[in-house]
């Protein structure tokens, strides 16, 4: 039996980027919140010292901060009719471990999703015609629109002090910022990064070739920038060790440097970490949660009570503790009904690698950041009439040297010979000579593609490991070969002797890392037949279970998710804060 | 069992009863439960940051503190809540006004002077007054300490006769009439309550503050606390008073971020003042002449030091205080120009590089950006260049540092931790 431990209002599972923030804001509310975190603390001065932060060795390829499979992992498959094997080192994605979680060696690529996002089935209807969409493609609409996301978007770009140029500010479209997305109220809190040559010679063709350019939006930031919560960050060095890296210049935006110095502080919070929860309890009626059980590093199970239970964790672990802990209905693909699992999607991630003649071209990608650069968004989403393409989507186009780290960044073109003399040739030349252009594209659903709890394979603890069914569908593929092939174009325009497309083709593959971008599960939405959280990311069949991360999306954007999480978290803590306190219940009655 | 527990309650109450009459019984020659004299009382304490020494970070405040090691040996502040047992429960105004003021506790025990009342010794009467009626409103708290942990003979207290012989005499605050009411204020707040002396001005063999040289910088407890004078090398003579009052009262400034014991200070104390007051110590700090000092000319850009120093401060210390040594804002301190930089005695700078430091987080400035630790990267002679590069570069000035200094800092900081 698990040992009961006093009672809190709030417990959050996980605290990393949605955790701390929804922590943070809770525990102005005056409740007394608790966070139980399966991984370590983690912070700036002895986690990402600066003598070792950007050690490649460590954190790349030993992945020093990423969730050790022996503690937990996934299965995977293809489709239905596989059988499903763990993985047992993580490759194609990389789950986050410890305080921050993800939002530690993230890039710091810090998009809004485009107004057509949010109600991208009725968009796509009203565009194109019903026929339009596939009958196994289940992309749906949100439950909201880009209107109600705006303030929280803003509060979460503050918060990290993103730094970009606005494209829309009230309507009016921005010289040099993004002409494509949904208005903003106001600027960005710190202007663009600089740019190094290679995103300056990709902008200068673009804009040539019709395309309207503009800066990545970074959380890495370009100054010294002081938050609305007090906490200051540094200004980016370029030091190009952010992905799979923990910042040692305070520079990228994490919880660390952005919401634990303030959190911390608070008298009623409290942080349990290396603690990882068994599943959230139910009172006899399965329709109110009484809080839930986790184990320790003693191996002791131990039961917190609470009136609130709010999911933070990696969105694999959300949707895996509302299956094990029987909230909602799972879904079963073979009829399509049922959703807890449901609307699992992933990214197209994109490459074309450029070589250019190495006597004219010195990029040195080795200074960089995992979001520097500047991008288009022509490609992108619904930005071009897909009405004569057949296939829907697209993907943001960016050129963004996020540095190359020494033992893994080793670019040659095809046909080099994998070793000797013509290798070292080869790798020599083209080393400070190649660029790269990347368009990280959507991901839409699919009724074969589903997170459901693996029949043969348990972790330590005797848990059913998640099993991911997934495999790139037609459209998403046909799509790839359409914006690879135009970035293609933008590549040879730059000069490169020689542009090597990359379009992601099936069947995806467990083992190279193509993103961490794994989204949906547990889809919002307005309508609780597809839908497993109300678009306050409310449990529709558990009311006092939140859940927030990339597991709500219902589908993914052709943009990175981290600001649309960020986003979710505050306005899911403000429906808290200003209604569900009020009167604890549902939010919304379908 | 049941009857003695019930023996004990009975006994227990009958103490209880006891000091409620005795309470009773006293004559209110004045009222101690005065709301503005408990207030200011609690005010006093959090000037003299008595909490400092006699809490536990973790403990009931002030029931008795941690080990403070001093060049002597080991001391402990007491338990000064007011339990019967264990505290001050059973002292009068009396005893606390000789112990501040002449540094003999109740009972005629001598204290060390650990226990800052030569500074103490210049409060005021009805300072004191009001610190009495307020510690008497704190919750007893039953912790038996043993404050003298010295070895033979220290641990004689009767030798602090002698002590206080040689070194100190009772005195009172002394205000100058030339100066402004506000310039005396910060005076008293500098030299009485705040005590900033008791780290900050150079101490004599015996331990007594030298007083010729107050406030001009001392090292303590492997820190070196730098000269808070208006001297414009190895001071704070740069910092306008709006500067100083932001650093006493968040912890960070334009230049500088507080760590180590002066994070402890802020915390507990300066960041917990009035404006007025800290506008005050500024007024006289920055009024306080240095004796005159040599001028240095900084190190040649092409000693060999200086260049290995360079090499070093590109790789470790560059990314976070830039190429010009300006740092950033509230987050890496500025080097240039730097009074802990320029200090005379490197030990400072040499234990940050060593063993890192967190700046102190405020509610006002809650960041608390820690200089990693990099001793376990760097030799002594590599710590020894990049300092001495540090201490020479963007118009800094001051004398090299040896491997063999950063050896003796190493040494000590491997023994306190």
């Amino acid at each position: 039996m698990a040992r009961k431990l006093p009672h809190k209002d709030v417990v959050i599972v996980g605290l990393g980027w949605t955790g701390s923030i929804i922590a943070n804001e809770l525990c102005d509310e005056g409740l007394d919140v608790v966070a139980l975190e399966r991984g370590p603390w983690r912070d700036t001065a002895t986690d990402f010292n600066i003598g070792y932060a950007a050690d490649e060795l460590r954190y790349n390829s030993r992945q020093e901060l990423m969730l050790r499979p022996a503690q937990t992992t996934v299965t995977a498959r293809n489709n239905a009719g596989q059988t499903a094997l763990p993985m047992r080192q993580f490759g194609s994605f990389h789950p986050g471990n410890g305080v921050g979680g993800a939002g530690v060696h993230w890039a710091g690529i810090t998009w809004r999703f485009s107004p057509a996002d949010f109600r991208l089935r009725s968009h796509f209807t009203e565009r194109y015609g019903a026929q339009a969409i596939p009958d196994d493609m289940t992309i749906q609409d949100w439950g909201l629109t880009y209107e109600d996301m705006e303030p929280y978007y803003d509060r979460f770009e503050y918060l990290a002090g993103v730094s970009g140029k606005a494209g829309n500010l009230n309507g009016q479209l921005q010289d040099g910022g993004n002409p494509f997305e949904g208005p903003r109220k106001r600027e960005f809190p710190n202007p663009p990064m600089a740019q190094t040559y290679g995103p300056t010679l990709f902008a200068e063709t673009a804009a040539k070739m019709g395309y309207k350019p503009f800066p990545i939006p970074s959380s890495l930031l370009s100054r010294t920038y002081t938050n609305p919560l007090g906490v200051t960050m540094g200004q980016c060095t370029f030091c190009g060790f952010c992905t799979n890296y923990g910042c040692a210049n305070y520079s990228k935006a994490s919880a660390q440097t952005t919401v634990l110095p303030v959190l911390m502080r608070k008298s009623n919070f409290e942080l349990r970490t290396l603690c990882e929860v068994l599943k959230v309890n139910l009172d006899s009626t399965g329709k109110k949660a009484t809080g839930v059980t986790y184990v320790d590093t003693s191996g002791e199970e131990l039961e917190q009570t609470a009136d609130l239970v709010i999911l933070c964790a990696f969105m694999l672990d959300n949707v895996r503790l509302m299956l094990l802990s029987g909230i909602g209905k799972p879904y079963d693909a073979s009829t399509g009904t049922g959703v807890v699992g449901r609307n699992f999607c992933y990214q197209m991630a994109n490459q074309v690698v450029g070589f250019f003649d190495p006597a004219k071209y010195n990029f040195n990608n080795f200074i960089g950041g995992g979001a520097t650069g500047m991008a288009i968004d022509e490609l992108n989403n619904d930005n071009f009439d897909h009405g004569p393409l057949g296939f829907l989507g697209g993907g943001s186009t960016r050129c963004a040297p996020i540095g190359a780290e020494p033992i893994s960044k080793r670019p040659t073109p095809p046909g080099t010979p994998a070793w000797g003399s013509g290798w070292k040739k080869a790798m020599r030349d083209s080393y400070l000579s190649n660029l790269s252009v990347g368009c990280e594209a959507s991901s839409y659903a699919n009724r074969g593609n589903f997170l459901d709890l693996d029949p043969t394979y348990t972790d330590r603890l005797g848990r059913p490991l998640m099993r991911i069914t997934f495999d790139f569908p037609e459209n998403d593929v046909k799509m790839s070969a359409y914006v690879t092939k135009k970035v293609g174009e933008i590549v040879r325009a730059m000069g490169a002797q020689q542009a090597v497309e990359y379009p992601r083709t099936g069947p995806w593959s467990t083992v190279p890392y193509q993103s961490t971008h794994v989204v949906g599960g547990t889809a919002m939405g307005a309508d609780p037949s597809t839908s497993v959280v109300n678009p306050f990311l409310q449990s529709w069949d558990v009311p006092n279970v939140f859940t927030v991360g990339a597991n709500v999306f219902p589908q993914n954007s052709g943009f990175n998710p981290t600001g649309t999480v960020g986003a979710l978290a505050f306005r899911a803590a403000d429906a808290i804060r200003s209604h569900y306190l009020k009167s604890p219940g549902p939010l919304v009655h379908a | 069992m049941t009857r003695i527990r019930l023996a004990i309650a009975a006994a227990l109450l009958v103490t209880a009863s006891c000091s409620v009459i005795a309470a009773v019984m006293a004559p209110a020659l004045a009222d101690d439960q005065d709301f503005t004299l408990i207030e200011r009382g609690r005010y006093v304490a959090t000037a003299a940051d008595c909490v400092a020494c006699h809490s536990l970070p973790d403990g009931k405040p002030y029931a008795g503190g941690a080990a403070l090691q001093t060049p002597f040996g080991t001391l402990v502040a007491p338990n000064i809540t007011p339990d019967r047992e264990t505290g001050i429960g059973n002292w009068t105004k009396e005893d606390l006004r000789r112990t501040l003021r002449e540094g003999i506790g109740r009972g005629g025990k001598r204290l060390y002077p650990a226990m800052p009342y030569p500074a103490y010794t210049r409060m005021t009467d009805d300072d004191i007054h009001a610190l009495w009626v307020y510690l008497q409103t704190l919750e007893p708290v039953s912790n038996a300490v043993e404050a003298n942990q010295l070895p033979f003979p220290f641990n004689i207290r009767l030798l602090m006769a002698g002590w206080n012989l040689l070194n100190f005499e009772p005195s009172s605050f002394k205000s100058d009439p030339q100066k402004s009411e506000e310039w005396n204020r910060g005076a008293y707040l500098v030299q009485a309550l705040g005590h900033c002396g008791t780290c900050h001005t150079p101490k004599s063999a015996l331990g007594a503050d030298d007083n010729d040289r107050a406030l001009q910088g001392a090292n303590l407890q492997a820190w070196y606390a730098p000269s808070i004078t208006a001297d414009k090398r190895q001071g704070i003579g740069n910092w306008s008073v709006d500067q100083l009052i932001a650093y006493l009262k968040t912890g960070a400034n334009h230049q500088s971020l507080a760590s180590g014991p002066m994070a402890e200070e802020i915390q507990n104390s300066s960041s917990k003042m009035t404006d007025a007051d800290l506008k005050a110590i500024a007024t006289y700090l920055l009024d306080q002449k240095p004796s005159e000092g040599k001028t240095l000319a900084p190190l040649a850009a092409d000693d060999a030091r200086m260049r290995t120093g360079g090499a070093v401060y590109t790789d470790t210390c560059m990314a976070c205080h830039g190429g010009d040594g300006k740092g950033q804002t509230f987050l890496f301190p500025t080097l240039a120009g730097s009074g802990l930089v320029q200090a005379d005695d490197p030990a400072t700078l040499i234990r940050l590089v060593l063993d890192g430091s967190r700046a102190v987080a405020t509610d006002s400035r809650p960041t608390g950006p820690a200089m990693p630790p990099l001793g376990w990267r760097l030799t002594d002679a590599d710590v020894a260049a990049v300092v001495t590069y540090i201490r020479n570069s963007w118009s800094n000035a001051a004398p090299p540092v040896s491997a063999g200094d950063v050896a003796k800092v190493r040494k000590t900081l491997a023994q306190a931790n």
